[in-house]
Formats: C-alpha cells, structure tokens, sequence
C-alpha cells in the first residue's frame, strides 16, 4: 500500500521528454505552475489538457501510471470540491438542512480541482521524467548565481539527492519493521485510534534508528570515494542546450502566450 | 618489495564508557602490488578498524599506515590515499548514493575532477569489468543484493585505484550473491591485477588468497598460504572460526589413522588424495 | 498435525502491470513438534509463505490451518493467530525499541494482554533460553549490545509469546561462525525441551543438514522437494539446477563412488563420512 505512492518518483525510460535539458524542464514546470492560475475560465483548460496530454505523449510513460500518483492525493480533492461547492455564496441550485448548492459554488468547485489535478499532474511530469541526479543538477546551476547571496546550491542540491535515492530503501523498511511488529502483536490497523498512535512509537523509534545509521554508513562511503562537497567537482553528464531545449522554449512560450491571451478571448 | 601499503606498530583506541578500548594492538604488515589477501576472524577481532586503517578513514593512534609511500595521517594527501586505495563496504544499500546505476559509479570520478569525456569512458569500462552494463540505467533498488555490491565495486573502480578493501562486502548476501561477488574480485586480481584487501568471515572465500591474516583481539595471530593456516584446525576452532569441510575431513582421518595429506581444500584434491 | 497448507496462492499487486505470482498452488504439511528447514534461493517465495503463516499476508486463494485453527478464515482473531505462531524477522534486531532490553522482551506478552507477573516471568524465561544474563543486561539498553546480543534480544521477544509454532528467517544471516553455532544450538535445545514447532528459513544445506529433522525446498513458488535432509540430498543434480548449493559432502561422496568406492550414498555429516572412509579402507588394507 505504501509503495503505491508514485509521486515524486523517477519513470526511467528513453524519450524526448527524458532528454530534454533539465533547466528547460524546471522553468517550464513552473511557467506551467503559473500558467494555470492566469486561467479564469473553463475554455483554455482545453489548451491546458492538449498541451499536458501532448507532454505526456512525448514522455512515453504509461498514462495509468501517472494517474496512479493521483491515488493518495484524492481526499485533498475531495475536500477543495466541497469546500467550494458548500461554501462559496450564489444562486441556490439545491438547499438541504445546512446544506446549500449554488451554481456558482459548483462551477468554483469543480475549477479548483481540475486546476489541483493538473497542477499535480504537470508538476510529476518534471518529476517523472528526469532523474533526480540530472533534476539536482538542474536545479544547482539555476541557483548558482544566488551563490553570492549565501544560498548553498551545491549541498542542497546534494541533499535532494540522497533524500529521493532512498526513499525507496525507507518505504522497503517501513513496511519490514511495520510487519515485524506487527509479528509481535503490535495493532497498526486496529479502529482505536489512541492503540494506534501507541503503537507508532514501536514503529518510529526503529525507523529513525536506521536512517541515522544508513546516514552514518553512506556518509563514510561518499568520503571513501573522495567526496568533498561542490569545490571542482566535474560532472559526467554535463548540460549543454541543444537545438531541442530551444525548441521546447519555444513551444512553452506560444502556449504560455496563448493562455495569457485566453484571458481576453474568453 | 614492492609494497603497496604498509602498516607499522599500528594501535588503535576508542572511547567507550568506561575508558578507552583497544580495537588494534599493534599490528604490522605489508602488502605487495597484485596480492589478494583474506583478512578472518570473528566479530570484533579488530578487522574491520583494520580495513578503515587503509584508506585512511580511521587514523592510528600509534604507529603508521601507508599507502603508495603516503602517510595516512598527512592530511594534503587524503584524496589521493583514498583514490589509491578504494573501499566496498558492507552493506550494499547504504554506500550507493545515486538513483541510477551509471551516474553511481560516475560519483567518485566527479569527486576527482575528472573530465567529461573521460568518466564516461571510465564508467562503461567499470561496469563491464563487473558485468553490470546492461544495468546502467536502472534503479539501484530494482538490483539484488549482490547487482548492487557490484555496481559499488564498479564506482570504485571508475575511480582507476590501485587496491580495493573489501570491508565484510559478501557478509550480507545471499549465496549466489556471494559466488557473484566473489568471482568479480577474483577477476579484477588476476586480469586487472588490482590488489585485493578482503575482509570476511566466509572461510571458503579465503580458499583462493595469496595469504590469509587471522585477527583476534587487536592482533594478527596467524598469517600465511591458505593451506599453512587453515591445515591449523584446532587453533582455527578455538579462534571460533570455521575450516573448510574437506580440511577439516582430513585432520579427522589423519587423526583416524589414514594417511593423507593434510593441507586439503577442495574435494578435487580429497578424492585425489584417497584415490592413491 | 500441527500446520496444513493447501493450495496456497499469492499474488503481488494483482491485476496491474506489476502483477506477480510469489505463491502458485502450495501445498504442505507439518507435523506438531517437527523442526523443518526452509530452504530456496532469494525469490523462490519462501518469504512469502512464512508471512501467510502467522497472518502477515492474506492469500489470494488457499487456506491454512494451525493446530486446528483455520487461520485464513474471514473475520479470524488476528491476536489469537500471533499467539499460535511467533514469526522472527531476517536482523529482527532492527526492530528493537525501547529504552531496556527487558522492556522490549516484554512487548509482545504484553499485545497479548498478559498479567504484570506472567510478563515477568516470560521475560526470564526467554532471555535464559537465548543465552542472556538477565541479572547483567534486563535494565541495559538494547542499543548499547553488541550485534550478536541484538539479536538474541530480537529472539527472545518472539519466544517470550510462548508460540506453538515458531518461524525463523535466516536466523544467522551476517553473524560470525560462533555466533552462527550459538543460535542454532540454543534453537535445537528450545526444540528439545519445549517440543515447539520449528521452521529454519535458510540458505545454507550445511547448516540444514546438521540441524533439522525435514527440508522443504522452494523453487518458483512452488514446494520442490521435501523429506529428511537424506531424502533431499539425493537430488543433487536438481539442487544444482535450481541454484541452491550442494554440500561438499555430498560431492565427495559421490566422486568417492564414481572411483570405485562402496560406500553409504546417503551420508550428510562429517562424522559419518569419516566413518565410512575409515570402514573402506581397513577393508581394503589400506589403513
């Protein structure tokens, strides 16, 4: 159940969307972020939807797959739909005790979900589709100019790194501790809510325990293997635009430029 | 002789709750270039602090160690100690730090400054020397235990060392994991002709060193061919350590009365033997 | 008969891509008081099938039955099946947590609602049975052990539940060769004096060999051989293809053989096979 979770986590495959410099990749993700919240009406969602079914066609990966990651975000959905539906004032539809449905609460509420979905959808594109060594890459050249202003690029960077490599091996050992306390009778799934939160404690302490220790083990490994934080390190795989990266600038802007337009149209 | 790394009157301590522990009471030895040596003795002999003595991740309290004539305690040398020497620890999930396999081994020649072009070299020949290429893209947690002690050894090797210390790296797998394992470092000795450390408590992985150092308590106890140490029964046993079976058949039927020969490893040279 | 296994099937993350068969139709039977070692290579699904047995997973078809308790049923008491069957994690000293050793022995009784004195008592019990002092270490804290310690600790907290049937998974693995003795001397002596059922996951033939009355090997989520290590050794051809390692013994002797020597073909120690070289050769004048 727990291994469910396919947020955040790498799809390896080879496609265009794979290839693509990672820097293109992560402002693009966060021009798409804003992109959907110039939108005030239902129309340019069709944009929005041909242009992350377009992205997700040149990614290769399965669409159940992606869709999966939707899975455990589904009560947070829920709960923008009804908040929106119930609270938001206008002309009644439907009235029950409490209970009041306006049309413009419905047309509220299902506008915020769809901007939640795609919003979640888009962002696990980037997510999805690049490692998260070539993703920290990324994201430690864009910081790199605010260097100067303190900000630790490289160890951040780093950080992120280590923190998605092993969050598989964790989830692994969550579920073996949880299994083997379980063996001894301990309740994760009982109904009584103060047992179970008891019952975290015999869970926790030995999750901790070993990621201190992985921690401890992996740190003397790095140093073994000569490293020594950012200062001239060389990478393998090192970003060059190419022609495509320029091409998926130029695509991101025409559609960028036609939701901001949107605006007008409709 | 042409030593690779050489340890001198080695003592090592550290603080425990009451007082300090000697976790290595004078050890000396040296280790030639293209040697493979097996390092046994159970939990605790010392073995592995010896291991981290070699890449100078833990520092002698007394004495010296060093490696292609660097002393491990001059602090300007350390990457260049740990570049020669090279470390594949224990357990295989906590010493890979990338999520996919080529840019794990591609890790330590980054570390080194190493060019572009070149680790991409490097990283193919590595893995190819452990039969990992195919892998290259894959998640390290899609791999077995031993797949993923082998992309370890690959990272090491891209890093181009002169020895490697195997540090307990097959205590954690399973048998075919270990047979993996062991064939890689086999071959990295003979064809590569990289100098083996390995540290184990597997008798049958010291079968085929060139010397095998027996730890107990701090001090190497007992140190020579495989065939002098391990025809060694009884001392072998009190040590609490195992002998290979054949060995140990044949101190029993020498014991017995039957003659034989009595430095016997493998069953090959058993049945040879009784075949006379 | 102390366990049943019938048709037993599991099925990983059903009807998705990553659909995968762990368990395909297993079948066996245990008697109560037997000690069986449990042996298949990493993925045979020998995992799988110790976790349906103490209810951890639920099949996808297929029924178990502890000493008359249909374990698999709907709606069966979960606590009831944890009594029953004790279930000892591969490095279950991971799994330690509280501040004393005594305390985390406790924890299992104690889910199992036992009184302050029986808890106490257990306690004792399970630590002597594992070779710890009680009177040095019930107030230390696990973490300050050493590995072997550890584990022992681990152990004990399973046997504290007192289980009619008890499950260990590669109870050795990374533990040095007298570490490796010791545990599974004070496992036989348990077998011996408490008559518990007993199942050895593992590796290792060697070990098996010398430890358990009945071998069950795996293969593919199947039972692929069973009977008295004896009875098992003689496929050693099959062993071999199925990637499970062969004692040496059992190469001797079957080199011995082919050169001409007539001696038992079913022997596993080597205190057997000593005695039958010894035996060929005064009759052949050769001693």
């Amino acid at each position: 159940m727990i291994k469910d979770i396919t947020i955040g986590q790498y799809y390896p495959c080879e496609s265009l969307l794979h290839r693509l410099d990672p820097r293109v990749k992560i402002i693009s993700t966060f021009a798409f972020m804003a992109s959907l919240f110039v939108i005030d009406s239902f129309v340019p969602y069709i944009a929005v939807f041909a242009f992350l079914g377009l992205v997700i066609g040149i990614s290769k990966i399965p669409p159940g797959y992606i869709l999966k990651g939707l899975k455990p975000l589904l009560p947070l959905l829920l709960l923008t739909l009804a908040i929106n539906i119930f609270l938001t004032p206008g002309r009644i539809l439907w009235d029950a005790w409490i209970f009041k449905i306006s049309e413009e609460g419905l047309r509220q509420g299902v506008f915020m979900v769809i901007r939640l979905m795609l919003l979640i959808v888009g962002t696990s594109m980037l997510t999805l589709a690049t490692s998260p060594i070539q993703l920290t890459d990324g994201i430690e050249i864009l910081l790199n100019p605010f260097k100067k202003i303190g900000i630790p690029a490289h160890e951040l960077a780093m950080m992120m790194t280590i923190a998605l490599r092993f969050i598989p091996t964790l989830l692994d050992e969550t579920d073996k501790i949880m299994k083997a306390q379980m063996a001894r009778g301990a309740d994760f799934e009982g109904k009584n809510l103060v047992t179970r939160a008891k019952n975290m404690i015999p869970l926790l302490v030995p999750l901790f325990i070993s990621a201190f220790r992985r921690a401890d083990e992996l740190a003397m490994a790095m140093e073994a293997r000569c490293y020594r934080g950012g200062e001239n390190r060389t990478r393998m795989k090192q970003l060059m635009m190419e022609k495509r990266d320029y091409m998926a600038y130029a695509l991101m802007g025409v559609y960028i430029a036609f939701i901001v337009a949107s605006r007008w149209i409709w | 002789m042409d030593n690779i790394i050489s340890v001198e009157g080695v003592e090592f301590e550290y603080a425990k709750e009451e007082g300090t522990l000697k976790a290595l009471d004078g050890i000396d030895m040296g280790i030639n270039r293209g040697e493979f040596i097996a390092v046994i003795g159970h939990n605790g002999s010392g073995k592995s602090t010896l291991a981290k003595h070699l890449n100078a991740i833990l520092k002698p309290t007394k004495g010296s160690v060093t490696v292609k004539n660097m002393d491990t305690r001059d602090d300007s040398r350390l990457w260049d100690i740990r570049q020669a020497a090279g470390m594949v620890f224990q357990n295989p999930d906590n010493q890979i730090v990338a999520t996919v396999v080529e840019e794990d081994v591609a890790f330590g020649p980054e570390n080194l400054g190493v060019e572009s072009s070149e680790i991409r070299v490097r990283v193919k020949e590595a893995l190819e020397a452990v039969d990992m290429y195919e892998f290259r893209k894959k998640g390290p947690h899609l791999l077995s235990g031993g797949q993923k002690q082998r992309v370890a050894i690959a990272g090491v090797i891209a890093m181009k060392p002169d020895c490697i210390i195997f540090d307990e790296s097959t205590a954690m797998l399973d048998p075919s994991g270990r047979i993996e394992v062991m064939s890689t470092i086999r071959k990295l000795n003979k064809q590569e002709g990289i100098t083996i450390i390995h540290i184990t408590h597997f008798m049958e992985e010291a079968v085929d060193a060139d010397r095998v150092i027996v730890m107990e308590e701090g001090r190497i106890v007992m140190q020579g061919r495989p065939r002098e140490i391990f025809v060694q029964v009884d001392k072998l046993k009190s040590l609490g350590l195992d002998v290979p079976f054949m060995t140990e058949l044949a101190y029993e039927l020498s014991k017995a009365g039957i003659k034989i020969d009595s430095d016997i490893l493998t069953v090959d040279e058993m049945v040879n033997s009784l075949c006379l | 008969m102390s366990i049943i296994v019938k048709d037993l099937v599991h099925i990983y993350n059903p009807k998705s891509p990553f659909e995968s068969k762990a368990l395909d139709g297993v079948s066996l039977e245990i008697e109560k008081g037997e000690f069986i070692g449990l042996i298949g290579h990493t993925g045979s699904g020998k995992s799988t099938l110790i976790q349906h047995l103490n209810g951890l997973l639920k099949p996808s078809s297929g029924s178990i039955e502890v000493n008359g308790l249909e374990i698999t049923a709907p709606g069966v008491n979960l606590t009831n099946v944890r009594k029953k069957v004790g279930l000892v994690f591969q490095y279950p000293e991971y799994q330690l947590f509280e501040e004393t050793v005594q305390k985390d022995i406790a924890f299992g009784p104690a889910n199992l609602g036992m009184s302050e004195e029986e808890i106490g008592e257990r306690v004792k019990e399970a630590m002597e049975i594992v070779g710890l002092d009680y009177e040095v270490l019930n107030d230390r804290s696990p973490f300050e052990l050493s590995g072997g310690q550890r584990r022992r600790v681990a152990i004990a907290g399973v046997i504290a539940m007192k289980p009619e049937v008890l499950i260990l998974d590669e109870p050795t693995a990374g533990l040095d060769p007298r570490g490796r003795d010791e545990i599974f001397s004070q496992i036989k002596a348990l077998h011996k004096k408490y008559g518990m059922t007993i199942i050895v996951v593992s590796h290792s033939m060697e070990d098996m060999a010398k430890l358990v009355d009945r071998i069950i090997v795996m293969n593919k989520g199947n039972v692929e051989i069973a009977g008295t290590p004896r009875e098992v050794f003689k496929y050693e051809s099959r062993l071999k293809e199925i990637g499970l390692g062969v004692p040496s013994v059992l190469e001797l002797v079957n080199r011995l053989r082919e050169r001409g020597f007539d001696i038992r073909p079913d022997i596993i120690t080597l205190q057997e096979a000593k005695d039958e070289i010894v035996k060929y050769m005064k009759e052949h004048g050769k001693l």
